[in-house]
């Protein structure tokens, strides 16, 4: 109820603009509702407490978001193609297992380890576009499988341990490897005092809304997600775009892999798990963001901070992290009312 | 029974209140609308329509696209509520602002798209009582045999005589016309008042229509109101009681029989066009063999065919529902390949696996059913134009968006497309004009071989005669055309050369004077 106040003046500035028909309001409020709710919480938070003001917090947040944000682009993509992706979060998982045994285990530098993890990412996109393209599995099914199969493949590869610099192996002989300064360097290093992960965020966000948004490729990519009967008679040759989404959705992931695997610093077997949910619901936030209705990449990455925002102005009000999912729930829920209920009305 | 009807100069329903015994005579109508009214968003779509329809009377609705047809019969099956103006039930006032009331009213429809009125997966016994099945304060047990009894009552009411092995398959195994008389059975068994057939016959094969004529009769004879919406104005002239025209949003012709066509189809249209009759084609031969198949069987199980499209001329198949037109359409376009025979293209072998490959080769295709194969929905005119050749307009991938808004004006401008602008989404576009888009964005690269099939169904005159003229101009060009429809007039009006296709074979191939409308008739009825 303390959030009334602070947010007063922006509401009675807001509405004159729209005063007019009721119409307009909820066109506006549809349309930049959520990009106000951010700003609001923003404010908020930034007045109640010193500390979210300082400009580290809101790198820190940014950097935070970004394995998630990551992850959603992908998932964008592939709802753009009327599919969905639910295994982005075990292939982040699976990138920080593979980048910790390719360094440690196999004492490679990280440049090889980057280049393994994103292969294996593209690896399970084919895999996931052959379930669901040549195979016919429905696309949420299919997907899910891959998840099962890639944290179990995960628990092989490493034998149910986490790996880390320094381990005992079988022989007993020390692990030679340990992560790079170089590795260690995309979450934890900076430029110009921004940290290389927000970097790959907002270049990997840019880059994927040219792609979607200016580009034919991702001009087909929606089509497909509107009438793929159409879009092929169209002469497109749909199989081959979905293959596109699944496995640009797969490299995306193990981006997000290796921001994780350079934060955690070891091959935490668990990671990963967690991003799976945060990663579909700022995809499924992304879509009710602008209004549209659709999946788009701004909208995603917008639904990414602000799920930032507000997870770290709670964590700094003092909310217990378990509180997290509750609230991060809740922000998914209003989002796709905002997508379902309120933008059809408005369509009418 | 209220007595307090407040317009007492309306009509015969007027004296509903009156109380006289003696005038109970002259019934009220089945259904009344009294200056009926809408508007979507500012823009009036009905304005102040007023018309009667007597039990046991088949009036007829006649309008190009967009002109307030569709907004009427949803008003009446109570799909749009908040309408202005009043509609009488049986001469009292009612309100519609729900499909169930108007169920409750005794109000029907008959949708055009027949397979959103059956639920597949479900029995057609389980379909036929589908509305009782949902019905509140019912039993929620079933009994197979109480089901099939009762669905063999509702299809009584069409002596429709369908075995119980019949009556256990999946309904989606029912072909489109025996789905469509499932419905109307359904429909019927609830003694409805007024019964809205929305383009009845636009599915249908020739027999199959005769035998949806028989029950419009029969519904007659019981005392049925029957509003008649349909494009075919065959089937008015041998089934209506009366005409009524409705031109942007207004009734403005309401006809007796015999039908004056001549004014119907003038006040139907803004300019005074001839009826669809003259035909505009001097039956040009064409040149040089375009695209040739040998030996290709269309249907499987018939005789393999050979057919030859020639550059400059537009060649026009007839064929009903399952003569094998769509299957030579999608074929050419390598949308369902042919499985066996030998096509070239200008001389050249030509094996279409997909639609890439037939336009990679310049044979493009507008398909039938343009909602579900050809617009892409939520989208601009533009986007839906350019969605072909979109690397012609992309420049390292990205899309000239200058380059596209110009082509898709180009075409709008090229084929009279009525619409705000290029940037307008495309399903705000009537029928016709969604047509002309689809039509356009296959002519952006010249194509060698145009395939439209079915291109004038569910499109006004209007826009029937431009993508006509704009097909026969693009034969004129050297390009070989191929329309495919189901009506004779359709093809008469376009082709230099008629072709028709009957139970996957050849019946006839004719030019100019040879293919008069009765031989092409003819032809298709000496294989019914």
């Amino acid at each position: 109820m303390t959030l009334t106040p602070s947010t007063a003046p922006p509401v009675t500035a807001g509405k004159p603009a729209a005063a007019g028909a009721g119409q307009r309001v909820q066109s506006a409020v549809v349309t930049y509702g959520f990009i106000f709710v951010t700003v609001a919480l923003f404010a908020f938070f930034s007045l109640t407490e010193p500390t979210f003001r300082d400009s580290a917090t809101l790198l820190d947040t940014l950097r935070y978001v970004s394995v998630a944000a990551i992850l959603g682009l992908g998932v964008t993509l592939t709802l753009a193609v009327g599919g969905m992706d639910m295994s982005v979060g075990a292939v982040a998982g699976l990138g920080v297992t593979v980048a910790a045994k390719t360094m440690v285990i196999y004492n490679q530098v990280g440049a090889v380890a980057v280049l393994a993890v994103i292969a294996a990412g593209a690896l399970v996109g084919l895999v996931n576009a052959l379930l669901i393209v040549v195979l016919k599995v429905p696309d949420m099914l299919a997907t899910l499988g891959t998840l099962f199969v890639i944290q179990g493949l995960k628990l092989i590869l490493v034998d149910g341990q986490s790996i880390s610099p320094g381990m005992t192996l079988d022989d007993g002989t020390t692990a030679p490897g340990r992560f790079t300064e170089g590795f260690l360097s995309i979450d934890r290093g900076t430029v110009a005092g921004v940290p290389i992960s927000v970097v790959i965020f907002a270049g990997l966000t840019l880059a994927a809304w040219i792609f979607l948004s200016r580009t034919r490729w991702g001009r087909v990519l929606y089509a497909i997600g509107s009438n793929p009967e159409a879009t092929r008679l169209a002469g497109v040759r749909v199989g081959a775009y979905r293959t596109l989404a699944y496995v640009l959705s797969g490299v995306l992931a193990s981006v997000g892999g290796l921001i994780l695997a350079s934060r955690i610093g070891q091959g935490d077997v668990s990671a990963g798990t967690s991003q799976l949910l945060e990663a579909v619901a700022v995809a499924l936030v992304g879509t009710s963001v602008l209004g549209r209705g659709k999946p788009n990449v701004w909208g995603t990455a917008l639904g990414a901070v602000l799920i930032g925002v507000i997870t770290t102005g709670l964590t700094i009000k003092g909310l217990p992290y378990y509180t997290q999912d509750v609230v991060e729930g809740a922000v998914l829920i209003l989002a796709l009312v905002f997508s379902f209920t309120l933008s059809r009305g408005n369509r009418r | 029974m209220s007595p307090t009807d407040p317009a007492p100069g309306a009509g015969p329903g007027a004296e509903a209140g009156a109380g006289t015994g003696a005038e109970a005579a002259a019934a009220p109508p089945a259904v009344s609308l009294r200056e009926v009214s809408m508007a979507f968003g500012g823009k009036p779509v009905l304005t102040s329509v007023s018309l009667d329809i007597a039990p046991g009377s088949v009036v007829a609705l006649l309008g190009a696209n967009g002109a307030g047809k569709s907004t009427l019969i949803k008003i009446l099956s109570g799909v749009h509520a908040g309408h202005g103006g009043r509609v009488l039930v049986g001469g009292e006032p009612a309100a519609l602002p729900s499909p169930a009331a108007a169920h409750a009213l005794g109000i029907r429809t008959v949708h055009q798209r027949i397979g959103e009125g059956v639920v597949p997966g479900l029995s057609v016994a389980e379909n036929l009582v589908f509305e009782e099945l949902a019905r509140r304060g019912r039993n929620p047990f079933l009994s197979t045999r109480h089901l099939l009894a009762r669905a063999r009552e509702i299809q009584d009411t069409l002596g429709l005589g369908w075995s119980t092995e019949v009556l256990r398959r999946d309904v989606a195994e029912l072909g489109i016309s025996d789905q469509q008389l499932l419905i109307l059975a359904r429909a019927l068994s609830t003694r409805p008042r007024l019964l809205i057939l929305d383009e009845p016959t636009s599915a249908l094969s020739a027999a199959e229509a005769t035998r949806l004529f028989a029950i419009v009769e029969r519904m007659r004879a019981d005392g049925i109101a029957v509003l008649y919406v349909s494009h075919r104005l065959g089937e008015i002239d041998s089934l209506a009681d009366r005409l009524v025209v409705l031109r942007d949003g207004r009734l403005t012709e309401d006809l007796p029989r015999p039908f004056d066509w001549d004014r119907a189809l003038r006040a139907m249209l803004a300019q005074p066009q001839a009826a669809a009759t003259a035909r505009p084609t001097d039956g040009r031969r064409g040149g040089a063999v375009a695209l040739s198949l040998r030996g290709v069987p269309l249907l499987p199980g018939r005789l393999p065919q050979d057919l030859d499209l020639r550059e400059g001329e537009v060649t026009g198949v007839v064929g009903l529902l399952g003569a094998g037109k769509t299957e030579l359409a999608r074929g050419l376009f390598g949308a369902e390949p042919f499985r066996t025979g030998e096509l070239e293209l200008d001389g050249e072998p030509y094996r279409p696996r997909r639609p890439a490959d037939a336009i990679r080769r310049g044979v493009h295709l507008v398909p039938e059913d343009r909602h579900a194969d050809a617009l892409i929905p939520g989208w601009s005119v533009a986007r839906n134009i350019s969605l072909p050749f979109l690397s012609s307009l992309s420049l390292a991938g990205l899309v000239r968006r200058g380059q596209e808004a110009e082509l898709g004006r180009r075409t709008i401008d090229g084929l009279g497309v009525v619409t705000r602008d290029e940037h307008s989404p495309v399903e705000e576009l009537s029928g016709g004009n969604q047509q002309k888009v689809v039509v356009g964005r296959w002519l952006a690269e010249r194509p060698r071989v145009l395939v439209l099939d079915e291109p004038f169904r569910g499109v006004d005159i209007g826009a029937r005669r431009d993508i006509g003229c704009r097909a026969r101009a693009l034969a004129a060009d050297g390009s070989a055309v191929l329309v495919l429809s189901a009506d004779v007039d359709e093809v008469l009006e376009v082709a230099d050369r008629v072709v028709v296709l009957a139970d996957g074979e050849i019946r006839l191939d004719a030019y100019g004077a040879d293919a008069e409308r009765d031989r092409v008739i003819q032809a298709i009825s000496a294989s019914v």
